[in-house]
């Protein structure tokens, strides 16, 4: 039996809304008490715990990104199971939900299983998003009780949507039957071929194909329709629809009204669409090339906006690593997505804390218990005893540069290398294990 | 000098700690911060209105000065034609401008090289740079290619036409073409297009020189139209910069203009767009009845390649008020100045 004592420091827990000094305490692999300022010490000495200073530090729950991608199987030179929760570790998360565009794509108990072995030697907890389609090609739907079985939290095809209503109808049900979300990367991919950036006035300048808004919001309202007509209906269990990476403010609108209406949707924003524009394509720049693209400085806003009144449920990077040959391509040419897991906090800070205010224990509720939540990963996401042991100790006014060839992901393909960025993460613990240290 | 052709600098060393006291700038994504060298030309947007003037008067001194006064300007130094695209007008009048300037020129094109094997631009850039070439002109379906090119090189990169993107090398010779036939100055300033409309009618989705022209004239004080219909022209070209403006009526903008710039659609750019071609050319097409009735005296353009009888007539190509050939003549001109440009900095 092991014992930590996380002494000194400002323990931030959303579900309790704990915002103050209190020590915490681990045995194992599970939180086992938390206490005023110097009170579990005697307690900790008899049990011979190793004690961590976290004095002028932040004490949170580990952080949970619900959609990333690690490449595994097929593309390991991009990224592995290992060299991505490594970094995943450095960003301050404990569990990562991964997308099942690998090769093969993730549409098998066995797929899914493999993902999970001890020999894929993940530093952190991983929890696969099997593909809501075999082969991820939209006609028919997978086996979901065995995949749950086989430990996946919830379905999607990711990057190709699924396009028909009828599918997508079985889809949600088969979902809810299972008791997990129906995931949606919202994109009408039948009107966004050969495109490459947002549709507007910098695409036709640049000369490059666009993605209009409606081809995400038309997707989003699309799927919002199905819910509410199988949650009207009220036979089978209630659908849940988890909109991934949100871009356009027409899409968080309808997500703010299905809301509204009592609809079980949710949905996420990715750092990158609340931090930037698609200003950032100009000189054909492939690290600001990803899917949503960046969009208007009003699509931006809204981004911000839906994460301070609550209509944007978590922040979930899409972590998406490429080897530099891939991204140094012709822009259209080269494939979409940028790497996130080890700036996602920092970028927050940034712009969610310091720039709008928003108090570090709503940013902890977005970044670690939603997250958790929407795909109901039990025991994380916060501090309550009994809970997992995932615990992240960051110092949220000191500043780091981040570098990416110093990252321990394979990939660098990212707008931010260089920055200088406040939070800097001092330690991640994973079910009591530290996986990395500052 | 514009920020993007200021200087070629090395980007800046990364920070090996992760903590640190310094700030490091934010990198931005401009053609400045990536090394790309001052010789090139990306987009016409690079080049500030000094820098038109000289390339002007640098095409005109050579032009009208005897071969053997710059026939060895650029003696032995290798130039690469880099072609991902046929071309009749340009590779020609790039080559025979590196040629008469004493310069030796390779031509490579997507067929008949490691293009076809798969090869990458970057790799084909750096093979030819090793080979010894100097500069390289590159024609492109992808826009934004030359950017990848010059980064990954440092060499001159000239832009030949990329993609939907520009054809900066067109707009310079479409505005000596200009110059020229309107009688004005070739140094030119914000006022030397004053009172001038030009329209730009056809394929503007797909026009790389509509948006050369568009994004250079309104600088020079001229007013531009741009026409078509709206499949062809969407809302939002508008916003290429100030001094435009839409017209889906051609007789109406035909009405206002001195100069009239008519463009091929592009077919092989169409991409499930459906033209009704026969509707197109009822209202689009330069014909003679169209011109005598409402821009009798607009000088006529056209970047070629010409599809005679769908936007223009062949009557209205061949007649008095057509400058097309002026323009493939002129196109020499230029290409010698930038070839100069890119390869002794404009000392000519």
């Amino acid at each position: 039996m092991k014992t930590i004592l996380i002494k000194g420091g400002h323990l931030i827990d959303p579900p309790s809304r704990t915002d103050r000094p209190r020590d915490l305490l681990i045995r194992d692999n599970r939180i086992v008490e938390l206490g005023d300022p110097g009170k579990l010490s005697a307690a900790a000495k008899k049990e011979g715990a190793e004690v961590i200073d976290a004095s002028g530090l932040i004490v949170a729950p580990g952080l949970v990104d619900i959609h990333v991608h690690l490449r595994e199987p097929g593309q390991g030179h991009k990224e592995t199971i290992e060299s991505g929760t490594k970094a995943a570790a450095m960003g301050g998360f404990t569990a990562l939900c991964c997308m099942p565009n690998t090769s093969p794509v993730n549409d098998s108990p066995e797929v899914t299983r493999w993902m999970l072995s001890p020999e894929r030697k993940a530093h952190i907890r991983v929890f696969p998003v099997a593909a809501a389609t075999r082969g991820s090609m939209g006609d028919t739907i997978t086996e979901y009780g065995s995949l749950k079985a086989a430990g996946a939290v919830g379905f999607s095809d990711d990057g190709k949507p699924v396009l028909q209503d009828a599918v997508m109808h079985q889809a949600l049900i088969a979902a809810a039957r299972a008791g997990v979300p129906m995931i949606q990367h919202a994109e009408n991919t039948k009107i966004t071929v050969g495109a490459s950036m947002n549709a507007g006035a910098r695409a036709f300048r640049l000369g490059l194909r666009g993605m209009s808004i409606e081809a995400e919001s038309g997707i989003v309202e699309r799927d919002i329709r199905l819910v509410r007509e199988l949650t009207t209906g009220g036979k089978g269990p209630r659908p849940h629809l988890h909109v991934q990476h949100v871009s356009t403010a027409k899409a968080m609108e309808a997500i703010r009204q299905a809301k509204r209406a009592g609809l079980h949707v949710t949905c996420e924003v990715a750092p990158h669409h609340f931090m930037l524009t698609d200003e950032a394509v100009e000189g054909y720049n492939t690290h600001a090339k990803m899917n949503p693209p960046l969009r208007s400085e009003e699509d931006r806003a809204a981004m911000v906006t839906a994460l301070l009144d609550g209509t944007a449920d978590c922040i979930a990077t899409d972590h998406a690593p490429h080897a530099v040959h891939e991204k140094e391509q012709e822009f259209e040419k080269a494939p979409n997505g940028i790497t996130g897991i080890e700036t996602s906090l920092s970028l927050s800070i940034k712009m969610l804390h310091h720039q709008h205010r928003m108090p570090l224990l709503r940013l902890m509720h977005l970044m670690s218990t939603a997250p958790a939540h929407i795909m109901g990963l039990r025991g994380r996401g916060t501090l309550a005893p009994e809970a997992f042991a995932d615990v992240v100790l960051f110092d949220p006014k000191s500043t780091w540069t981040f570098d990416a060839r110093k990252s321990p992901s394979k990939s660098r393909n990212t707008p931010f290398d260089g920055q200088t960025l406040p939070g800097v993460v001092k330690m991640t613990i994973s079910e009591g294990r530290v996986v990395y240290k500052s | 000098m514009s920020a993007a052709t200021k200087s070629a600098p090395k980007p800046a060393p990364k920070s090996a700690s992760k903590k640190t006291a310094t700030p490091a700038p934010a990198p931005k994504p401009t053609a400045a911060a990536n090394g790309i060298h001052p010789g090139s030309l990306l987009s016409i947007t690079q080049l500030s209105l000094d820098e038109v003037s000289s390339i002007l008067a640098l095409a005109d001194k050579l032009a009208n000065e005897p071969l053997s006064k710059h026939a060895e300007l650029l003696d032995n130094r290798k130039i690469a034609l880099l072609f991902y695209e046929s071309s009749t007008r340009t590779r020609t009048s790039f080559e025979l401008a590196a040629k008469s300037l004493g310069a030796m020129t390779t031509l490579v094109s997507d067929k008949s090289s490691s293009i076809e094997k798969g090869e990458s631009l970057k790799d084909t850039g750096l093979t030819l740079r090793a080979l010894g070439a100097e500069c390289i002109i590159l024609r492109h379906n992808a826009s934004g290619s030359p950017y990848l090119l010059a980064q990954q090189t440092g060499l001159p990169v000239l832009n030949a036409g990329d993609g939907m993107h520009e054809h900066p090398s067109q707009a310079l010779l479409d505005l000596r073409t200009i110059l020229s036939r309107l009688g004005k100055k070739q140094a030119v300033d914000e006022k030397t297009l004053d009172g001038v409309t030009i329209c730009i009618t056809g394929d503007i989705l797909h026009s790389r020189v509509a948006r050369s022209n568009a994004l250079l004239l309104p600088r020079l004080g001229a007013k531009v139209i741009l026409c078509g219909p709206s499949q062809l022209l969407p809302p939002e070209a508008v916003q290429l910069s100030t001094g435009i403006t839409l017209e889906r009526d051609f007789d109406a903008a035909l009405k206002q203009s001195q100069v009239v710039m008519m463009l091929r659609i592009q077919k092989e750019r169409l991409a499930g767009l459906q033209i009704d071609l026969a509707d197109y050319q009822r209202q689009f097409q330069l014909n003679d009845e169209r011109y005598a009735a409402y821009a009798p005296n607009a000088l006529v353009m056209h970047p070629g390649p010409m599809i005679r009888g769908l936007e223009i007539t062949a009557d209205i190509a061949d007649g008095p008020q057509s400058a097309i050939e002026e323009q493939v003549s002129n196109g020499l001109a230029i290409r010698m100045a930038l070839l100069a440009r890119a390869l002794t900095g404009g000392a000519a």
